[in-house]
């Protein structure tokens, strides 16, 4: 996440959408607090959103998720005013979209922002080349620099060739390639994907995420990707942003959703995944394995043994470099043979593996012989230490504390 | 008896209390009539001129021609059974001795027909964007559908006097309707995301209509037009009654003189031209698979 520092591509803030009636009245009754079905109840309009804010930042992959009915559809929408925010500011690239009169945003429309559409909402009525090219025909680009160019999209989504198809003759895959080829000739900056592969069988779906991974790579864009799929927003995002009764939850990396849930909401939805895939070596680091210099006397190794109850310890150097493990009951001998140093005792070797490795990785490591596993950083400093109990206290951690 | 402890006005309603509607509207008639004489002449001498260019048109060539052009139309539109039924349904017209009145009624029925293309599709549309014309124009809508004609050909008449102008003036309130409202229908058919599609790639309202939700209308528009052709063509004799000339008169004649065979000959090349009008429609809509 190095580019926190720089300027937003989308940034919203306070979004607020009202459906219906008493809009007015209905906002005033949110703002003193009131929830989604007392609002209902008082004055039958319904809240799409209320009070959702976050930044997508250039090159991030942004993803909002949230079950039907959670508001994800119409913040999208939101975002370019197919519909209008009751309240709250929008800023694409600089400008802000709530302010925008016709003519500026049909502008920002064709050239910043680009979307696509879960049911694909190709132009039935038009060819694929055609569909393709439309964004450049109404700006009065030329047939055969707009035809060219779409050419060129569709050769890029592995589409080439297909473009005197109707788009009813493609499959769902090959017509969202070709919705995407679509939005990216007015090559915008931001992407807006509106649960872009629901439709799709289970398998073409992973391809498409895939490929979309891979163009990412490429494109660079800014996205804001719509999905009720937990796995397509932990596989795809860089970050996520939960969203439940219109209201943005939590806003975090896949992995702090999925480790560090804030409330039950969160937490049951993430029960299922499996946090191995997301721990690294860094998260199973243990509390109570004591690190002690080489200079450091006997008894003060003892001390920190029975503090920790751990059956061993780790001897550094001076430095913080790793020297080996010592046993207790080594020092427990020590102890009786009068003051020394821990430099003095038997010293074995230790596993040693880096901190950024999935913490999976560790375990069959760890089964052989229950030594534990020193993470050393890349000048091969001390970062922990990790035992098979602390791993296993990593996998059993927050999600299940009630 | 119950009811004699009602007082009177709840027995028998009074005749003081009724609403004297229909001779507002014989004042509000006058007044149409009156005031809006320019605009009348001026209408009656538009329409006067596109019918008779219509007639004219339809009546320069002689039969055989004429024939020989709706089967090359039918098979441009519907290959070749199409033109070759086109061809044997005129024939039979002709054999008929009806050549010459059916072209009157089609030139009529024609003009009706474009006149609520050039009108009813940009209501449709206006209707599909603004709802409260919609609110408005609908039960209007109803209102031309359902009343019987014979009430508004008396007033037709009245600013226009008898002759093919009120005819067609009649002809196309009656017909109008179907055109209008598929249009509306068609455009507010058309797939609430593709239209989002189209707003998200920068599309001006025109462009919009013009290159998305008018194409995709397209269809339901069409089967508009195609009814309110067959309804023109249901108008024919009544047209007939306030002059409109043409196969209305055979049947109405057949009817006045108890000649049931001139009124079965006057109906058949209805049903004929009926049938030739709405295959060719049908099929100019049909888009070629």
């Amino acid at each position: 996440m190095g580019e926190s520092k720089s300027e937003p591509s989308v940034s919203v803030n306070g979004l607020v959408k009202i459906f219906g009636r008493r809009v007015k009245r209905s906002l005033k009754f949110l703002r003193d607090g009131k929830t989604k079905d007392e609002i209902q109840k008082m004055t039958g309009a319904t809240v799409g959103v209320y009070d959702a804010s976050f930044d997508i930042y250039p090159e991030e992959t942004f993803i909002v998720m949230g079950l039907s009915g959670s508001g994800k559809s119409t913040l999208v929408r939101c975002v370019i005013r197919l519909i209008e925010p009751t309240a709250g500011t929008i800023i694409l690239n600089g400008q802000d979209v709530t302010k925008m009169g016709e003519r500026e945003l049909m502008a920002l429309r064709r050239k910043d922002v680009g979307m696509v559409f879960q049911h694909f909402a190709l132009f039935p009525h038009r060819t694929v080349l055609d569909n393709v090219a439309y964004g450049l025909e109404i700006q009065g680009i030329s047939k055969r620099e707009r035809y060219t160019k779409a050419e060129e999209y569709l050769e890029q989504v592995g589409l080439g060739g297909w473009g005197h198809y109707r788009p009813k003759a493609l499959s769902g895959g090959m017509q969202q390639r070709v919705g995407l080829a679509r939005a990216l000739i007015q090559d915008p900056a931001i992407l807006l994907m509106d649960e872009p592969f629901s439709a799709l069988d289970p398998l073409i779906r992973k391809d498409m995420q895939d490929e979309l991974v891979d163009m990412q790579r490429k494109m660079r864009k800014s996205i804001l990707f719509i999905t009720h799929d937990l796995d397509e927003a932990l596989r795809l995002g860089d970050r996520i942003a939960i969203m439940n009764e219109g209201q943005v939850v939590q806003i975090g990396t896949p992995k702090e959703i999925v480790t560090e849930p804030v409330n039950d909401y969160v937490a049951e939805f993430v029960q299922n995944v499996d946090r191995f895939d997301f721990l690294t070596a860094k998260d199973a680091i243990g509390p109570n394995i004591p690190l002690l210099r080489q200079d450091q006397p006997v008894a003060d190794a003892w001390k920190a043994i029975e503090d920790s109850q751990s059956p061993y310890l780790v001897q550094t150097d001076g430095d913080n470099r790793l020297v080996g493990i010592t046993y207790s009951h080594d020092v427990k001998a020590a102890l009786q043979n009068g003051p020394v140093n821990l430099d003095q005792l038997p010293v074995h070797e230790s596993e040693v593996a880096s901190p950024n490795i999935l913490a999976s990785d560790l375990l069959p490591r760890m089964s052989a012989n229950y030594q534990p596993i020193v993470l050393l950083d890349d000048s091969r400093r001390i970062v922990g230490v990790v035992d098979a109990s602390s791993l296993v206290a990593s996998l059993v951690d927050s999600s299940d504390e009630d | 008896m119950i009811f004699s402890i009602l007082p009177d006005f709840l027995i028998e309603y009074p005749s003081q209390w009724i609403i004297p509607l229909s001779s507002w509207i014989e004042d509000a008639t006058d007044i149409i009539i009156e005031r809006g004489d320019l605009l009348w002449s001026l209408m009656a001498s538009v329409l006067r001129f596109t019918l008779g260019e219509a007639n004219a048109i339809l009546s320069i060539l002689p039969w055989s021609f004429m024939i020989v052009i709706f089967v090359i139309i039918g098979t441009l539109i519907g290959g070749r059974s199409l033109g070759i039924g086109t061809g044997l349904g005129l024939l039979l017209i002709a054999a008929l001795g009806m050549w010459d009145l059916a072209m009157i009624t089609l030139a009529l029925v024609l003009v009706a027909a474009f006149l609520s293309i050039v009108i009813g599709i940009p209501l449709g549309i206006l209707m599909s964007r603004y709802e409260s014309l919609n609110q408005i124009i609908r039960p209007v809508l109803d209102l031309m559908q359902t009343l019987p004609s014979f009430v508004y050909l008396i007033p037709v008449v009245m600013i226009f006097s008898i002759g093919r102008i009120p005819a067609l003036l009649a002809t196309f309130i009656y017909s109008v309707p179907p055109t209008i409202r598929l249009t509306n229908l068609g455009i507010r058919q058309v797939p609430e995301d593709v239209l989002e599609a189209g707003l998200s790639l920068g599309s001006s309202r025109l462009q919009l209509l013009t290159k998305i939700q008018l194409p995709l209308a397209l269809p339901t528009i069409m089967a508009g037009v195609n009814q309110t052709v067959m309804m023109a063509l249901a108008m024919v004799v009544i047209a007939s009654m306030i002059g409109a000339g043409g196969l209305g008169v055979e049947v109405l004649r057949g009817v006045g003189q108890l000649d049931v065979g001139r009124g079965f000959v006057g109906g058949i090349c209805i049903v004929i031209l009926a049938i030739i009008i709405d295959r060719l429609t049908q099929e100019a809509v049909t888009p070629p698979e």
